[in-house]
Formats: structure tokens, sequence, C-alpha cells
């Protein structure tokens, strides 16, 4: 067989012509590559978003790197990545191993542990903003007064109910990528513990977390990468505030460019959301080990 | 792994135990005493998620006086649907119809042209094929939204600003990096001896493409679609910034808009929630099979 396979794709000169990819090639080519060095253009000059567009140097670079705003939201996005990924890591894993086990019920509750992928980032934001209005929302529903906080308005709590939105609504998609991930591991290990008499949590620390490397690399890389582009979410949810405590770069970047009309900080902004962007993803995947590198990356 | 020089991803042992058909697990743990802590946990994250989702839907049949002075986790005394009327009233259809033309217009030519990428791509040799490969895998590093600055500023030169055809074209392009990948991923598992044995038979690459690479790779492509379906439907940077008018308004932005419009009256913005989410419910229902394998199968690959 392995020698049938080795002859024939000497015989297999003429595969498939590279223009099968060319359709492909081209917008992506158009519509990311392009941009992308056309941010860092952008990023040299001054632009209103309406008028001509002035080469200006490093003025816009200046602007924003002694911008105390800017300094702010790198703070604040540093502590939503770090809080989102804390929070939302152990209890997607958890809830993987959960969903994965063939019990009826759990099958049943994952059926509603799904619902969150289904809403927009807008209606999530909108639900949250009304459940949590201290007067009509949770806090007088269930009659308990600690939960009838200002939850968006006080400037100390805000981060971690934007943190626990973001959870609400990514913890699903993670879950379903633990689910998959312990789904794969075979029986037999598990067998082979339980002969040894492998309590629960052993089998947990021994079995399960091991065979899961590949796809704790994944989820994490989508979590850390992914909580860049939390954008829709915080802008209709706080819309960066109370001042500015929720202000994360890529709300800053689009208030900047597209309210307060300065295209060129904006640009330099979304360069320094992109060197950022790669050097974490490239440093997760360090981390984890050479090979397996591509499948754990993913944009959005 | 002819392949491996030009691509660096390696089969993963998790691949490979695919193909040894490892047995279902839950025989597994379902052997011993119950998981009581387990079960807690789950139940405790069912209430984290359903009780947003309940407040969302019983507040939607409320009136405003009911509101305003009714317990806001017990549903209406007198439910109305006045609100869903309001709702279709403004305007909802039409966002409906955009939606759906922006979700389908960026999903089928994606899936193409993706489809065909990944098959050159494992089938096909070449410098310029691994670079495309390589440049792909770079989309998937960066956070692609950090171009909209440029986006606007071409979408604004070439006239197409405030067209639904303006968030179709980025977003196809954006999607293509991670379709390529998952569909290059199921595509290296076909057998090689088919292809063979087809092109023996004297078959073309554009013929071994749809008549075999298609069929084999299904479940990757349903993954794909809905993934990427997913996406568009619920996107709203582009339509944030590419469009202004109500003649090209999607519906997650046309959620925030209601919110300017109807400000006070919550009920109407809540349902308006509803109605824009029902479309996909109906999917999730009809298909929850289908998408949760296909996603699961997808990304843990």
């Amino acid at each position: 067989m392995a020698v049938l396979g080795s002859t024939n794709r000497g015989v297999r000169d003429s595969g498939p012509s590279g223009w099968l990819a060319v359709p492909a090639l081209v917008f992506f080519l158009a519509f990311a590559v392009i941009p992308l060095i056309g941010v860092v253009f952008l990023s040299f000059t001054s632009w209103n978003g309406l008028g001509e567009i002035k080469l200006q140097g490093l003025a816009s670079w200046t602007t924003v790197l002694t911008d105390p705003v800017t300094g702010n939201a790198l703070v604040v996005t540093a502590k939503v990545m770090f809080f989102s990924f804390i929070v939302q890591a152990p209890v997607s894993l958890l809830l993987g191993v959960f969903t994965a086990g063939g019990q009826k019920y759990r099958a049943a509750l994952a059926v509603l542990y799904f619902l969150p992928l289904l809403l927009s980032s807008a209606a999530v934001a909108i639900a949250f903003k009304a459940l949590l209005d201290p007067n009509f929302g949770l806090g007088p529903g269930f009659n308990l007064p600690i939960l009838a906080q200002d939850w968006l308005g006080n400037s100390d709590l805000v981060l971690f109910v934007v943190v626990f939105v973001i959870a609400w609504q990514f913890v699903p998609f993670h879950t379903l990528i633990y689910q998959g991930g312990v789904r794969q591991i075979p029986a037999s290990l598990y067998e082979a513990a339980e002969i040894d008499g492998a309590g629960r949590l052993r089998q947990f620390w021994n079995i399960t977390l091991p065979q899961l490397k590949y796809t704790i690399i994944t989820s994490s890389t989508l979590m850390v990468v992914g909580s860049l582009a939390y954008f829709d979410l915080i802008f209709v949810l706080t819309g960066g505030g109370p001042g500015y405590s929720t202000r994360l770069l890529p709300l800053h970047m689009y208030l900047t460019g597209f309210k307060a009309n300065d295209m060129g900080a904006a640009s330099a902004l979304g360069v320094m959301l992109i060197v950022i962007g790669l050097g974490l993803a490239l440093l997760l995947q360090r981390l984890g080990g050479k090979n397996r590198n591509a499948s754990q990356l993913e944009g959005a | 792994m002819a392949s491996t020089t030009q691509l660096p991803i390696p089969p993963s042992p998790a691949t490979r135990t695919i193909a040894e058909k490892p047995a279902v697990r839950s025989k597994g743990p379902g052997r011993m005493r119950p998981n009581l802590l387990g079960g807690l946990g789950g139940w405790l994250w069912l209430a984290v998620i359903i009780v947003p989702i309940y407040y969302v839907v019983i507040t939607s049949f409320k009136n405003q006086a009911g509101f305003f002075t009714s317990n806001p986790m017990l549903p209406a005394t007198e439910p109305t649907l006045d609100n869903y009327k309001l709702v279709l009233d403004n305007n909802f259809a039409r966002y409906f119809a955009n939606s759906l033309i922006v979700t389908l217009g960026t999903v089928l030519p994606a899936l193409l042209v993706s489809f065909m990428a990944a098959y050159a791509i494992v089938r096909g040799r070449g410098k310029f094929l691994s670079l495309t490969n390589n440049l792909f895998l770079l989309g998937l590093a960066i956070p692609l939204h950090a171009t909209i600055i440029p986006i606007y500023w071409m979408i604004t030169k070439a006239h197409m600003y405030d067209t639904l055809l303006a968030l179709i074209l980025p977003s196809v392009a954006f999607a293509i990096p991670v379709s390529v990948l998952i569909l290059s991923n199921f595509m290296r598992d076909v057998p090689n001896e088919l292809f063979e044995s087809m092109r023996l038979d004297g078959c073309s690459d554009w013929a071994m493409m749809w008549r075999l690479a298609l069929p084999m790779t299904k479940p990757a492509v349903i993954t794909v679609g809905i993934y990427n379906a997913l996406h568009v439907w619920n996107g709203f940077l582009f339509p944030l910034i590419l469009t202004q008018s109500p003649a090209t308004r999607v519906l997650p932005l046309s959620l925030w808009t209601f919110q300017g419009e109807f400000s006070v009256n919550i009920p109407a913005i809540l349902a308006s929630v509803v109605l824009a989410t029902l479309p996909l419910l109906v999917v999730y229902v009809i298909a929850r099979r289908q998408l949760l394998s296909g996603l699961t199968a997808g990304f843990s690959k």
C-alpha cells in the first residue's frame, strides 16, 4: 500500500494548477492585505475621513503615544484580556468535560448552554443593559439589594461586568471546542485508569488535561487574540464609559477615527492592535510547542 | 505525507485517533458514582445562561406601564404583542432581508473560493501555493478589524459607501483564512488513492473537486458555512462604519438604532432583540445536531 502510494505520487505532477487558489487570493489581497499596508501608510498621514489625505510623518504617532488615553486603553485591554481568560478558560474546560459525558440530562443542558452563540453582540449588550438596570432589572427582580448596583455606571464595577458579559457570550463557543476535544480522547485510557483504581479527579488530572493539551492551546489562543476584537459588545453596552474605564483599544481606535475624525491617529492605534495581536499569537504558539501552529489561530 | 513540507500542520494525535475509531467515551465516568459537584456546577451555569434570556423574553411581552410597576422577573400579567407590532412596523422586514442578502452574499462566494483554494493547496504543489497558504495562515493571527480605516477609505473611494456590496466584499475576504484552514484540514484526510483512481479514469481536477473532494468534505463545508453565517449575520462593525441609511441597515445595527429611537420603551427594544434572534433560533432547532457537531469537528481537529 505504502509502495503503491509513493509511486503514484510520482505520477501526480499534473496536480491542480495554482489558478484554483487565485479567486480567494484576490479577495484576500484586495480586502485584507492592501488594507494592512494601508493602515500602516495612513498612520503617517493626517486625514479627517472626508477631505484630502496629507502626509505628515510621525505626528499621529506622537499624538497617540503621548496621549494618556492610549496608555489607559492599553491597561484596560490587558485587564479585560487577563480576567476574561482566567474566567473563561476554566469554566469552558469544565463545561466541555461535563457536556462530553454521555448522560441524557447533560445533553439536554448542553442544548441550552449553546443558546448565547445565536445572539449578536449587539443583542447581548442590549439584553444585559436592561437586566443590569438597578431599578427595573436583577435587583428588584430577585429582591436582593446587592444585585441592585449601578453596574454599568460604577467605574470600579464596570470592568468586571464587562468581563462577565464577555464570558456569557463566548464561553459556549469554547465549551464546544473542549467538548469536541474530550470526545476524541480514546475511551481505553479511562478504562485502563479505572482498572488501576484511579478516581475521577486523578483521571481528570492525569488523562483528560494532558490529552487536551492542543485543545487548550487552540482555545486559549482564540480567547486571547479574540479579546483584541471585543468591540461591538462594549460599544453598545458601555460606549467605553463611565469615563474611560471600559475604553478598550479597538473601541479607542473606532472613536478616535470615526467620532474624533482623526483617521491618522486611529490608524496608528490599528497598527498597535495588529502588532500586539501578532506578538501574542506567536508567543502562545511558542509556549505550546512549534508544531501544531496554524489551527489554533483565528482572528475574529 | 508529501504535503508536510509545504504545510506546517501535521495531523494531530487527535486526527489519527479518529481513523482508529475510538469508542465513545460515555461509558467511562458513567459507571462511577454520580458526579454531584459536576451536576451542581452544570445546573448553576444553566441558571447563568437562562436568566438573561428569560428576562428578555418575558419583558418583551409587557406593556410599558407593566414594565415599570411589575416585578422584573415575573411574566406579564396581561401579555401584549404591541411591542412586536411596533418593531415589525418599523421596517423590520427590510432589515431582515438586508441581513439575509449580506449573509448569503458573503457565505456562498466565501465557501466557493475557499473550497477551490483548499483543494489547490492540499492537492497541488509549488511555491505559489505554499506562499498563498502561509499568507492565509498569517491572516488568522492578525486582528483584521484593525484595518477598518483603510477599508472605509477604499469603500468610499469606490463609491460603494452605504451599499450592501460594501458589507459583502470585505466580509468574504475576512472569512477566507479560517475557511481555507478548516477545509484543507479535512481535505487532507481524503485518501490519495481515490484521487489517483479518478485520475486514471481520465478525470480533470475540476471534475475531481466537485465529484470527489466535495462529497468527502461535506461536514467541513457545512461547518465553515455555519460558522461564517453566524459571524456575518451578527456582524456589527462593518455595518456601523460602511452604511448609514435605513435602506441598507442590517439587523444587529437596527437593534442599536431601535435603542435610540424607542429610548425608554425597554419592552419594545427587547422585542427587537427577540425578533432579531428568532431566525437563528429556528435554524438551531431544526439543525441543532448538524450545527453543533459540525462546529465541534471543525475546531477540535
